[in-house]
């Protein structure tokens, strides 16, 4: 289980074309090639989240030209203060 | 939206399956594209507003021309540039719908340039996303309009001149000086700041459409690395550092706020209503079957002539018009065209009791001259033995020929002496058929009211008709009873039958 | 009975309204502009819509639009627009969508002049467009065909998912003639292939792109296929006295005229001479045309243009009898006198 007041973010190896705009808009800089240096099925050296660090800002996921390949998890209490300003 | 999950849009398929069977959760642009970014801004204001059901994209043709492939709305795909006028047949036929087109710049600011600037001048209230790259991507990188100057591609081999190509087309700036779109805005995808203001543009964009405010416009600039030969980052960076100092990033027009909503509804007519909306059943009832009048009706061939204004063509028409209610075949035909605002007009008009052949009148039986010209061109072509009914208020020539019945009436100085000098068509009608016996008088006044609006018009027309009548019997002594007018070389023909089907 | 004194090209717009057409997209050009002169009157009033167009590329481009909402629309022009139609026609014959469109048509080639021609037969019956498409053609001769036709043109065009053109020209369409139409009006029903901008019919897609050869051939042979089964089933033509003809006469729209004046005066002279009109041009009347050539008659065939409908019967007959020929072109149309003679040197 994932504590949901860990922000974080989800790359889905096969889903990338590692065009790297999100390593380079990401602030804190938490996501890398991976570092097996290995592809994925279409030929890609896909990019990882290091696992710590990300502040779930949700810039990668808009940086990221594909649907599915990024998914960014908030703080929950994001969720609130966001319903709450609504 | 008020989620603290940012992932994949609901108005996206799960599986690209209309793409491939498999590995079908990626989309076919290139790394680094910026259609994927313009796709998922456009998924998320479609789950946002909740408007994916009712939404209908038109794709071009580009390198999105498969959008289809992405988004679960209703789609269709459009030829190069036309996608403005495809969402203007869709909008019109179904104004409750969300239509959006989604153009690159090959399609909407070359070949299409005329349908954008209409659907935008129309007001459509349609939303329009437009991928500006500067380049022709899915052709292989070739110049595009919003190429920059001096930039190289597979067609500016040596850059975009201005002297060769001229300059590169800021589109929004041009329909921004059109009154009726409602929201202009220039946005760009080169950095996360970019994108999310252009997510913002993206669902005013649509919202405006579902508010019913109109014409929405977010020009999109984004990348193309393939086309621009450059990897992702650095085509990110040549939006920044060269496109958007000639394409500002700006707001060009937002009456969003003030516009008022116009949401048009379907109207249903009923059919009654129909049938008299489309002035049908004007003439009423056709006449009883007069079986011995249309058994001995002799096919008639005339040809009025004169210049316009003097009512030559309605003349004929409501000549036409009568036999019809006569239950005769009647064909009317126009000389048309541009001729005609030079002056001299003509129409063959044919009455027969058998379906008419050619409607075309060489030979007439019958000629009404109106003027000069007309007496000119058309004296050689009547049938020997034909009439000819000269308006000897403007022609002052006698016929050359004997061997026609000729009546010289002064049509237009009897219709002006009633008042109504453009009435010299009646007058005409009137003398005709007294003159003639063709048709009956009172079929001729039953007519005449159905093409005018006034009132007052049409009893001074019908007093018209009488004057020519009266001018017939005052004037010309010995008259034939009933002008019998033999067949002409133009007879008649089998009856013109729909077939089996 | 109630008739109308109309314009066959007035006829069209309430012949098309009665159909059910309720979208109109046009540009004006003579000698078709009363087809969008009477839209424009008669459409909105009555719930349709009726735009005039940028362009004729506009123009039918609008038409696919409304055809993919499910819409029966029309659209009209002549020569210089329709050559303008011919990239959405054949889209829209590949979207496998249905419409009319009215070609009016005028003297070509170029600007040409606006009197009547035909010159627009191998653009319109044998395709002017890209790629291997057909559209229904039906060639009115008279203004209650005008109605006619352009009724069956929108129930071929349902029929089939196809373009249906009615090829008329500027006679047929400034011709006023009386009409009968029909008091009822044609409900059009939903269609499960359309766009209504509804949650029900959002998995649907109007497209012309196969990118694989085998789909785009499959898409290729299925289009085929319709117009086979039009060949087997919508052939439309009429005959006057052929029966005993020495003579066939052949001709369509308002030269089928000319020829029934013409048949009737050579008969009168007791010479064998009878008609055969096409009413549809594609599919066109090849079968009944060899049938014909098998009983030994020989042809003329009469049009206003270069042998574009020649070429077609030559198809038919296989040139088994002889094919004579006599055409007007420039919007010259020939007098029924200038045929009768022509006619009077092939038959006895
Ligand atoms: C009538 C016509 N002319 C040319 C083409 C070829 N063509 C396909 S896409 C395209 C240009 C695409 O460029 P753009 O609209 O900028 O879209 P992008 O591919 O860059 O997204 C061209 C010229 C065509 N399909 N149809
Ligand atoms: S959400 Fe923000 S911090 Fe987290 S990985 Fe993405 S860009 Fe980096
Ligand atoms: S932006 Fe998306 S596609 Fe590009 S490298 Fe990152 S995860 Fe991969
Ligand atoms: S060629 Fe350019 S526009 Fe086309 S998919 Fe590739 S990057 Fe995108």
């Amino acid at each position: 289980m994932t504590d949901n007041n860990v922000p974080r973010v989800e790359i889905v190896p096969n889903l990338c074309k590692a065009c790297q705009r999100c390593i380079e808009a990401c602030a804190p800089g938490v996501i890398v090639t991976n570092p097996e240096r290995a592809f994925n099925e279409l030929g890609y050296m896909w990019v990882v989240y290091t696992g710590e660090g990300c502040t779930g800002c949700g810039v990668c996921f808009y940086v990221c030209p594909e649907p599915g390949a990024i998914t960014v998890y908030k703080r929950e209490r994001d969720k609130k203060a966001v319903a709450q300003e609504a | 939206m008020a989620s603290n999950v940012l992932k994949k849009a609901e108005s996206f398929f799960d599986h690209f399956e209309r793409w491939r069977p498999t590995q079908n959760q990626t989309t076919h642009y290139c790394p680094g594209c910026g259609h994927g970014n313009a796709h998922k801004l456009i998924a998320e204001a479609l789950d946002d507003l909740g408007l994916a059901d009712r939404s209908i994209l038109v794709s071009p043709v580009g390198c999105s021309v498969f959008a289809y492939y992405y988004f679960d709305v209703g789609n269709v795909q459009a030829a190069h540039g036309r996608a403005p006028a495809v969402a203007t047949g869709l909008k019109r036929s179904h104004p409750q719908s969300i239509v959006m087109t989604y153009q690159g710049d090959g399609d909407l600011a070359s070949i299409g340039g005329l349908e954008i600037l209409h659907a935008a001048n129309r007001g459509e209230n349609m939303t329009v996303f437009f991928i500006n790259n500067a380049i022709y991507g899915m052709t292989g990188g070739q110049m595009a309009a919003t190429s920059l100057i001096g930039m190289k591609t597979t067609t500016s081999p040596y850059g975009r001149s201005v002297e060769n190509d001229g300059w590169p087309l800021r589109v929004c700036e041009l329909l921004a000086t059109l009154p009726a779109p409602v929201y202009i805005e220039r946005c760009h995808l080169a950095d996360a700041k970019g994108i999310m203001s252009c997510r913002k543009a993206v669902k005013k964009a649509i919202k405006n459409q579902a508010d019913g405010k109109g014409f929405s416009f977010v020009e999109i600039l984004a990348p193309c690395p393939t086309g621009w030969k450059m990897t992702p980052l650095e085509a990110e960076k040549w939006v920044k550092e060269k496109m958007i100092p000639y394409y500002p990033i700006q707001v060009f027009k937002d009456e969003s706020a003030t516009r008022e909503g116009r949401f048009p509804q379907p109207r249903e007519v009923a059919d009654d209503e129909l049938w008299k909306a489309l002035d049908l059943g004007l003439f009423g009832e056709t006449h009883p079957y007069d079986e011995p009048f249309v058994k001995n009706f002799s096919t008639t061939h005339f040809k009025f002539a004169g210049f316009g204004g003097q009512g030559v063509l309605t003349g004929g028409v409501i000549l036409a018009a009568a036999g019809m209610q006569e239950n005769l075949e009647v064909s009317w035909i126009p000389s048309y065209g541009p001729e005609m605002r030079g002056g001299t007009a003509n129409a063959s008009v044919v009455l027969s009791k058998d379906p008419i052949g050619s409607p075309l009148v060489v030979n007439p039986d019958v000629l009404v001259a109106m003027n000069d010209p007309s007496l000119d061109s058309f004296e050689d072509t009547v049938r020997p033995g034909g009439i000819v009914f000269v308006n000897s208020s403007i022609i002052a020539r006698k016929l050359r020929r004997s061997d026609v019945d000729v009546i010289y009436v002064p049509l237009t100085d009897i219709a002006a002496e009633q008042g109504l000098t453009a009435g010299a068509n009646a007058v005409l009608l009137g003398a005709l058929m007294e003159y003639t016996k063709l048709l009956p008088i009172a079929t001729i006044k039953e007519i005449i009211p159905l093409g005018i609006k006034r009132k007052q018009l049409i009893d001074a027309n019908l007093r018209l008709v009488d004057a020519g009548v009266e001018w017939i019997q005052n004037n010309v002594k010995g008259r034939k009873q009933s002008v019998t007018v033999p067949p002409s070389k133009q007879t008649a023909a089998t009856p013109v039958m729909f077939p089996e089907k | 009975m109630q008739k109308e004194l109309i314009k066959g090209n007035e006829a069209v717009v309430k012949g098309a309204i009665l159909a059910g057409c309720s979208q109109y997209y046009g540009y004006p050009i003579t000698p078709a502009s009363e087809i969008a002169q009477a839209a424009s009157r008669y459409l909105p009033p009555v719930g349709g819509t009726f735009i005039q167009a940028e362009s004729e590329v506009a123009a039918i481009n609008m038409v696919y639009g409304a055809a993919s909402a499910g819409m029966r629309a029309l659209t009209a022009s002549s020569g210089p627009g329709i050559s303008l139609k011919q990239e959405g026609l054949s889209y829209i014959a590949a979207a496998e969508l249905p419409c009319v469109v009215v070609d009016v048509m005028r003297a070509g080639p170029g600007l040409g002049n606006i009197w009547p021609e035909q010159g627009d037969y191998h653009q319109v019956v044998w395709g002017g467009g890209h790629g291997n498409y057909k559209c229904v053609v039906l060639a009115p001769n008279c203004a209650q065909e005008m109605c006619d036709l352009t009724m069956l043109a929108f129930d071929l065009a349902d029929k089939y998912r196809n373009p249906a053109i009615v090829l008329a020209d500027g006679y047929v369409g400034q011709m006023m003639e009386p009409v009968v139409f029909p008091h009822k009006r044609v409900k059009v029903p939903r269609r499960d292939w359309a766009l209504y901008g509804d949650a029900e019919s959002k998995r649907n897609v109007i497209s012309s792109i196969h990118m694989s050869t085998e789909s785009l051939e499959k898409h290729n042979n299925k289009l085929q296929g319709k117009y086979a089964e039009m060949e087997r089933s919508e052939v439309r033509f009429q005959e006057i006295k052929t029966e005993d003809a020495d003579l066939v006469l052949v001709g369509y729209g308002i030269v089928s005229r000319l020829l029934q004046s013409v048949v009737e005066m050579l008969r009168a002279e007791g010479k064998r001479v009878g008609l055969l009109r096409p009413i549809t041009l594609f599919p066109f009347c090849s079968k009944r045309l060899s049938e014909l050539t098998t009983q030994g008659k020989h042809f003329l065939v009469v049009e206003l243009s270069n042998g574009q409908m020649l070429k077609d019967v030559q198809l038919a007959t296989k040139e088994a009898t002889p094919i004579h020929f006599y055409n007007r072109m420039g919007g010259a149309v020939p007098s029924v006198d200038e045929l009768a003679n022509v006619a009077r040197k092939y038959v006895k």
